[in-house]
This record gives structure tokens, C-alpha cells and sequence, in this order.
């Protein structure tokens, strides 16, 4: 079976990869890219560990296929950080707390970096919706929401 | 007299934890994230029927497949013997583990393992696994705990003798053993009663639902070192269990800790790591293994369903005169449920008299029953906790004052026979009467339940290494994974001992090859006995560097005490030195007498019993049957909090599990005994938006067996949900739950009686 050529933008930077057909955009992270921040909890779409963010939107990594990459900009938990210094949610989750075993976390990262991407005054409420489609067993969630919100402040400037 | 709480520099900060920054960035490294060159990737075969005799496995098309290294099945494997192997907190029974791990004779449940291909890739390796042919011989099958019990119901074993009946009957049966205990005299109870209300209970089978999925790789070679990279919460364990499968000495098998996902008990077995290394064996190439989650629902274990009779009796003015327990869990498929600690911690939060427990250990068709976070205690305190409730709506009292006339206290002998030292229960009850959450007003369809919770916490054989650097930072060596920030709290009671900033101390987790066997991650142990061994090799440290300042002030050992991470003359009388620091001492180690190591290696006792007392509320949808959680405080006592956020932390994660448990999960199982819900969209723990914030108080009574006080704290907090949620229904809708998940369907029915 020939493999397909995808040329993308993961993390700012132009990456080219052969894919075959079925394979997932988590698996050509995973074991192409060598990118193995972003994890495989259930590969159904159902726990978010997988999350990263297509051309401004969350994405479940396991319910894409890498071919469907082409051309887009990808956006991985390895790019989250600045190499001087880290995002305000990953500092505020580390301050809160908010990981117990961290296998959720990568995910939970992503997705609330893409949530303050569009809103950096989100209610509690709003937090907790965004964030449903993301699992994590260990914490009950308490702490992450806060990270959440001291985040968002601290991109306020509050 | 109690012991009085120790005063701390560093003990009981909220430091970054050392591997954080690793995990906020995707660095860290997971079970599946390892890869190796050459490395094939393995995937297993399991078997769709509840109940089968295996006839015959014809692999031969699946090894012609192109890309197929090896196939292995139970035939591969080397002879069972009938032993018991360390499991790193209890014996394990080796020929039920080999079977567990891969089918022999029968297949036992839908999810038994049965074959295994590696192929270099894992689509390839799925391909394979169609082609592999297996005659089954199909046997009916029994999935529910009390008809396994039946006479005439199918039978797994046809060697299960039930234990601890005498005589021990001579016709086999599903029940593996039977126990019981109690004290004083239950009918004599009963009859000064002015109270009785008896009940029965039941709670669907749970998976532990780590988010990540087991995963493994193997690295056999020929010349007696061989490697495994795994996820697990205790890789000498893992160690202990492989070789045995495998007819292999422990030093010939090294096994690296990976980061772990998850684990809460569940991770405390083998599933994967024999087969990865008799695969990567039989092809001379490293393999990996991976879970998928249907995997991990149909063939890692869940805990057992369970059905709970609960009978207690009390007197108007609240004295529980009489309580009786009988429990059946079910087991899975081999033996071993944990019907025994859920007997032991059934009345463990009160002084009864009078009381008898008696439990049931039963097989059925379904996956061998893992450890889950205070195995068997959750289900009979959802009996005993809700029965209380009754019976303090009945006598009109307070049900937090109910319990706090009967609490266990400091010298109250337990029914399971430990006498409690000091221990922190009643101060549990009264923060909750003081919080103002017990007594803020509730809205319209809307209840409140309160419920506590025990454990005993364990400590055992542990390890630590810390090696001075020549700079004077200073590395720990821990011998147990890190699940939720153990990490932290090694460093922050190193840098307590040796006087020094937490930041000049790094840790890593040492492999099975790089320092002394330490039991499981598991029991609420790690922070309480390895943290011991690391006070005591903190200790040894101070130590050494004291001999060294004596040595070079010439003056006796006792004449140097350690202070502020350096050595100080004791007293005006031993001489005018200047402070000797850390890193003086370090720096001239070699003139000294080379490197400065500690060591130590402890069997800890003394693990201080834990307890909580839990305040939920929720509020009851009676045309749809749903339960929102609106407001929930947990209180536990901690001993000592090394680290506070991380102990709320395991309080609030206790929560939502045990919400989980009590509103939604459960297995499900079809009339052919296949799970119908192997993943996380039928299968729904609790979301974000499922849950609110959740209150912790952490009461700190303290261990007098630990340097700081402290008492295992992870698992407690799993003990009191169900309870406490079933209470709050059960006062939104006035009935009494009897059966969890309390689901949407399960409720109307309830509420449309
Ligand atoms: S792995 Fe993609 S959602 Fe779970
Ligand atoms: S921290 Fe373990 S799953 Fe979220």
C-alpha cells in the first residue's frame, strides 16, 4: 500500500511525513513526529488526552487522520511552552496542583490554551463545559478548574 | 496524652513538585511512549465467550502472515505450579495468575486473554489476530454474584473447595471462601434495642478507570539481563511476578518505572509484561504492548458488584446496641475478591459491642477483580452508612451526632482486632458539624447526606538512597513510582533532615536494578513508610557529615549537631568553629572519605488508620431521574500533611470517583455474558461539568509512629461517597437508595414507585 505524503505546520514549524491511509493524526504524533506529549486514552473520541488544536480548534488527535493534515497548522502540548518560559496555564497548574498523575494533563493543557485563546474571562461554568470532553481520574477536577481561572487572569492582567 | 504535632520548616509546604514542569510540557514519559530500535508491537487475542473450553488454537496462518515475528499462547508459557509469588503487598496465587494472564483450558470471561502476535506494526499485529483459529467449545455461564452461589450454577473450578467452612465440603462450587468474625453477643444486642433496621444493598461492578491504558515493553537477551519498561505501581512487583511466570531468577529480569497514568490498585498486577518478553524471546526483537481501552474494561480488573445485608440496632438516645453484616463479592473469574477487607472495615468507624461479620468470596464469568483504592470498603460503608442514616431519621437525631455517640476513639478495639492508638475520628465529625456547609439551607429538590469512612492504611518494606553531590545538591533515590506527586513529598522531608532549600534536591525513581526491593505503590503507603526511608537516610546523612565535621575540629561526635544544613559545635564547651555547611562538607568529601551516601532500608509499621466524614448535597431532576452533585466538603484527617494540595487532591479524586460509582458506572453485561460497555462513552465517569467544586478540610491528628505525624491519606476518601450520595438522594426523593449507580433510569422507577 503506497503511502500518502502530507506536508503541515505542527508546533510553527513546516514538517513533511508519509502516512498510510487509516493511520491516525495521533499515531503520525506519536510514532512519526516522535511527539509522544499528546496521549492516547481511549483512540474513541471520548477522553480528550489526545487534544490538539487545528487551525485554532480542539481536535481529537485519535478521530483525525494524519493525511488530513495537509496544509493546516497543528498544534501540539510540545508547543505550548516558550523555550524561556511556560505558558501561564501550565505555571498555574503546577501552582494549583491541578495533576496528579499527569497523563490527562497534555490534554486538559491544550484544550484550556485554546479556551483563553477566545475567551480570557470564562465563568466557572463556561470552564467546565469546555473542558468536558477532557477525563481525568485523579484529581475530581476541583483543582484544575481554578488553574483554569488564575490562568485566564493572569492573561487578563488582572 | 496525645502526641503533639511536630513544628516543620519545610513538612506541610506547597512546593512545585520536581517532575512537574516535565508533565505540563508532554516531556514525561508514559508506559507507551517508550521506543526502542527494531521494536515490533505486540497485540492479544481475547476470547468473545463468557465460558469456553478451549479445543484447539491453530495459529499457523497468523505466523505466514508478512510482517509476523512471533505468536505465543498458554502453551508457550512454562508449566504452572501451584505456588504463591509476591505481589508486592500480598502473596498471589501463581497458577491463577498464569491462567489469568493467558488462557490454558478454559476461557473464563469475554476479555480472556488467549494468544498474542508481534508484528512490526500494530496494524499488522490486528490483522493477525483474525486469522489466529480457536475451537471453542462453548459452556454455560454465570455472571451475577448470588447466582453463582446457587447449587446448580455453572462451574469455573471444578477444584473449588470453599475455604473456612468446617468441614470443608467435598463438591466444588463458585464460592471460594467464606469468613467470618465478630464480638459479643448480636441477638442479646438486638433485643435492647428500641431500633432495628435491616436492609439489603448492591453496587455494580467498577473499573478503576485510569486514563491511561496499560502498556509495556520488553527486552529479553539471551545472556540473563533482560529489560521491561512498564507503567505499574510498583515495578518490583512486577519483577517478582514475571520471573515467577517465566521460570527466570530477579536479577536476570531489570524493570524501569515509567511514568504512570493511573493506577488506583489496578495497576498493581501483570497483564501485559510476561507476554511482551516470551514474545520478544521467541523473536529476538524488543516488543511493546499496549492496551486498548476496550481491553482495559474487558480483561483488567474492575472491582467486584457486591451484595451487602446490613442489620442495626440502637437505642432511642443513639447507642448502637447491635450490627450485623453479610456480604457476597464477586471475585471474577479466580479467586480473590476483597470480601475481607470489606468485613474488617465494615464497623471500623464505631465502637459495637455486639456485632458479626460474615462474607463471601464467589467466581463468575467476568475479569479477575483488581485492587481498587480501599478495596471492599466502599460497598459496606455504602450499607452500614446508610443504614445509620435510617436509623437517625428514625430516633430523630442528628446523624452526625449519631455517629459521634459511637465513635471509634484512641484505645477502642476494632471488631477486626487492632486495639487504635491515636486517631482522629471524631475530630473528623465535629469539623463537619462546624462546617457551614452541614448547615446551609437547601433549595427545593434538593438533599443532604453525610457518611464516614475507614481505612487502615498499610507501611511495609521500603527503600532510600541519597547520594551528595560535590557541590553539595543532593539527589534521592525513591523505589516507587510517583502516581500524584509522592515526589514532592520525598524532597520536601529530605530537605526537613538535612536542613537544606527543597530546590537543591533533586529525585529520580530508581529501577529494580538500582536500589533495594520496596513494596507496591499502594495501601496509602508511599508518603508514610518510604517517606520514613528517606527521613532515615536523610538521617544517615547528617549523620556521616557530623563524623566529618568532628573529625576535622578534632573533637567527639557528640560534641557536633547538624542545624540549618551544617554542622555546628553543640555547645560553647566543645570549641569556637565556624558552621561547617552542607557543601563544605561536600566539597572536601574525597579528603573526608570519599562520597557521602545514605541508606536505608525499613520495614515501616505503625501506618496510622484513616478516617473521613463526607457532607454532599445534591438536587434530584424528578421528571428526568438525574442527580446533580451541587455542593460537597470532604474532611480527613491527614496525620500530618506533607504536602497539603496533593492530599486535597486525593481527597477531591476520591469524590469523584466514588460519585462516579454511586451515580453512573457499572458494568453491563448481555445474556451471553459479553460486556456491553467497554469505554468511556457507555461507560461515564464523572466530567468536569459533572461535578463542583469539592471542599477539603484536612484535620491533622497525628500519627505518633511517623518523624512528622503523617497517615496514608489516598485511599479514605474513596470509602465515604457512595453514602454520603445515596444519603442525599435518598432525603431529596424520601426514599432509601438500595442500589447503586443511582442512574437517571434506576431513579424514576424509584421515584415513580
Ligand atoms: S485518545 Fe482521543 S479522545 Fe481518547
Ligand atoms: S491527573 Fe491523572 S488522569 Fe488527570
Amino acid at each position: 500500500m503506497s503511502k500518502i505524503h502530507v506536508t503541515t505546520s505542527v508546533n510553527g514549524e513546516e514538517v513533511e511525513y508519509l502516512c498510510e491511509a487509516q493511520q491516525t493524526m495521533l499515531d503520525v504524533l506519536r510514532d512519526e513526529l516522535g511527539l509522544t506529549g499528546t496521549k492516547e486514552g481511549c483512540s474513541t473520541g471520548d477522553c480528550g488526552a489526545c487534544s490538539v488544536i487545528v487551525d485554532g480548534d480542539v481536535v481529537c488527535s485519535c478521530l483525525m487522520l494524519g493525511a488530513e493534515a495537509e496544509g493546516r497548522n497543528v498544534e501540539t502540548i510540545e508547543g505550548l511552552a516558550a523555550p524561556d518560559h511556560l505558558h501561564p496555564v501550565q505555571k498555574q497548574f503546577l501552582e494549583h496542583a491541578a495533576l496528579q498523575c499527569g497523563f490527562c494533563t497534555p490534554g486538559f493543557l491544550v484544550a484550556a490554551k485554546a479556551l483563553l485563546d477566545r475567551n480570557q474571562n470564562p465563568t466557572e461554568t463556561e470552564i467546565r463545559y469546555w473542558l468536558a470532553g477532557n477525563l481525568c481520574r485523579c484529581t475530581g477536577y476541583d483543582k484544575i478548574v481554578r488553574a483554569v481561572q488564575d490562568a485566564a487572569a493572569e492573561m487578563r492582567g488582572a | 496524652m496525645g502526641q503533639e504535632p511536630v513544628e516543620t520548616k519545610w513538612v506541610g509546604k506547597r512546593i512545585v513538585r520536581p517532575d512537574g514542569v516535565d508533565k505540563v510540557t508532554g516531556r514525561a514519559n508514559f508506559g507507551a511512549d517508550m521506543n526502542l530500535p527494531g521494536m515490533l508491537e505486540a497485540k492479544i487475542l481475547r476470547s468473545p465467550h463468557a465460558h469456553a473450553r478451549i479445543k484447539k488454537i491453530d495459529t499457523s496462518k497468523a505466523e505466514a502472515l508478512k510482517g509476523v515475528h512471533a505468536v505465543v499462547t498458554g502453551a508457550d508459557f512454562p508449566e504452572l505450579k501451584a505456588a504463591s509469588v509476591d505481589g508486592g503487598e500480598a502473596q498471589v496465587n501463581l497458577k491463577d495468575l498464569g491462567e489469568n494472564l493467558m488462557a490454558r483450558d478454559k476461557a473464563l470471561y469475554d476479555g480472556h486473554a488467549v494468544a498474542a502476535v508481534a508484528a512490526t506494526s500494530a496494524s499488522i499485529a490486528n490483522d493477525a489476530l483474525d486469522l489466529i483459529e480457536v475451537e471453542y467449545e462453548l459452556l454455560p455461564h454465570v455472571i451475577d454474584v448470588e447466582a453463582a452461589m446457587k447449587d446448580d450454577a455453572p462451574l469455573l473450578h471444578d477444584d473449588m473447595f470453599t475455604s473456612g467452612v468446617e468441614p470443608q465440603p467435598k463438591k466444588p462450587s463458585n464460592i471460594a471462601a467464606r469468613m467470618e468474625f465478630g464480638a459479643g453477643d448480636t441477638a442479646k444486642g438486638f433485643a435492647e434495642a428500641d431500633v432495628i433496621v435491616e436492609r439489603t444493598f448492591r453496587t455494580a461492578a467498577t473499573h478503576q478507570g485510569y486514563i491511561e491504558p496499560h502498556a509495556a515493553v520488553a527486552e529479553w537477551t539471551e545472556d540473563g539481563q533482560s529489560r521491561i519498561w512498564c507503567s505499574s505501581q510498583g515495578h518490583f512487583a512486577i519483577r517478582s511476578m514475571t520471573t515467577a511466570l517465566l521460570d527466570m531468577e530477579e536479577a536476570e529480569l531489570r524493570v524501569m518505572p515509567a511514568e504512570i497514568g493511573g493506577g488506583f490498585g489496578g495497576k498493581t498486577t501483570i497483564y501485559l509484561e510476561p507476554v511482551a518478553l516470551l514474545l520478544s524471546k521467541k523473536s529476538g526483537r524488543p516488543i511493546r504492548i499496549v492496551m486498548s481501552r476496550e481491553e482495559v474494561f474487558r480483561g483488567s480488573g474492575p472491582t467486584s458488584g457486591s451484595v451487602v445485608k446490613t442489620k442495626i440496632g440502637a437505642t432511642n438516645d443513639g447507642k448502637i446496641t447491635a450490627g450485623e453484616v453479610e456480604l457476597k463479592y464477586e471475585a471474577g473469574a479466580y479467586a480473590g475478591s476483597p470480601a475481607m477487607p470489606g468485613c474488617m472495615t465494615a464497623f471500623a468507624c464505631y465502637d459495637i459491642e455486639n456485632a458479626k461479620v460474615v462474607g463471601y468470596d464467589v467466581v463468575s464469568n467476568r475479569p479477575k477483580c483488581a485492587a481498587y483504592r480501599a478495596p471492599g470498603a466502599p460497598m459496606t460503608a455504602f450499607a452500614v452508612e446508610s443504614v445509620l442514616d435510617e436509623i437517625s431519621e428514625k430516633i430523630k437525631m442528628d446523624p452526625v451526632e449519631l455517629r459521634m455517640k459511637n465513635a471509634a476513639k484512641e484505645g477502642t478495639r476494632a471488631l477486626y482486632g487492632a486495639k487504635f492508638k491515636q486517631i482522629g475520628f471524631e475530630e473528623t465529625l465535629k469539623a463537619a458539624k462546624d462546617h457551614p456547609h452541614y448547615s446551609a439551607p437547601l433549595g427545593p429538590n434538593q438533599g443532604r447526606g453525610i457518611a464516614c469512612g475507614f481505612w487502615f492504611n498499610i507501611g511495609g518494606e521500603s527503600t532510600a538512597n541519597i547520594n551528595v553531590n560535590p557541590d553539595g545538591s543532593v539527589t534521592v533515590v525513591s523505589p516507587n513510582p510517583d502516581i500524584g506527586g509522592s515526589r514532592a513529598s520525598m524532597v520536601l522531608m529530605a530537605a526537613e533532615v538535612l536542613g537544606i532549600d527543597p530546590e537543591k534536591i533533586r529525585i529520580t525513581i530508581g529501577d529494580t536494578a538500582s536500589i533495594g526491593y520496596s513494596g507496591l505503590t499502594g495501601g496509602s503507603r508511599v508518603t508514610f513508610a518510604v517517606g520514613m526511608a528517606v527521613v532515615e537516610a536523610a538521617k544517615d546523612v547528617v549523620k556521616q557529615l557530623c563524623e566529618r565535621a568532628a573529625k576535622i575540629w578534632e573533637v567527639d561526635f557528640e560534641g557536633v549537631e547538624w542545624r540549618d544544613g551544617a554542622a555546628h559545635p553543640a555547645s560553647t564547651n566543645v570549641g569556637d568553629f565556624d558552621p561547617l555547611t552542607l557543601g563544605d562538607l561536600a566539597a572536601q568529601a574525597g579528603k573526608l572519605g570519599g562520597t557521602v551516601v545514605g541508606a536505608s532500608s525499613i520495614n515501616a509499621r505503625g501506618a496510622g488508620p484513616g478516617f473521613g466524614t463526607h457532607i454532599c448535597d445534591v438536587e434530584v431532576d424528578k421528571e428526568t431521574g438525574r442527580v446533580d452533585v451541587v455542593r460537597y466538603t470532604a474532611i480527613q484527617d491527614a496525620g500530618k500533611a506533607v504536602h497539603p494540595s496533593y492530599v486535597e487532591g486525593q481527597m477531591q479524586g476520591g469524590v469523584a470517583q466514588g460519585v462516579g460509582w454511586a451515580l453512573n458506572e457499572e458494568y453491563i453485561y448481555n445474556d451471553d455474558g459479553q460486556l456491553e460497555n467497554p469505554g468511556f462513552l457507555d461507560y461515564r465517569v464523572p466530567v468536569t461539568s459533572d461535578m463542583p467544586m469539592i471542599d477539603t478540610v484536612i484535620v491533622e491528628v497525628p500519627n505518633p509512629f511517623h518523624p512528622y505525624g503523617v497517615r496514608g491519606v489516598g485511599e479514605v476518601p474513596i470509602v465515604p461517597p457512595l453514602a454520603a450520595v445515596a444519603n442525599a438522594v435518598s432525603h431529596a426523593v424520601e426514599k432509601r437508595m438500595e442500589q447503586l449507580p443511582i442512574s437517571p433510569p434506576r431513579l424514576l422507577s424509584i421515584i415513580d414507585g
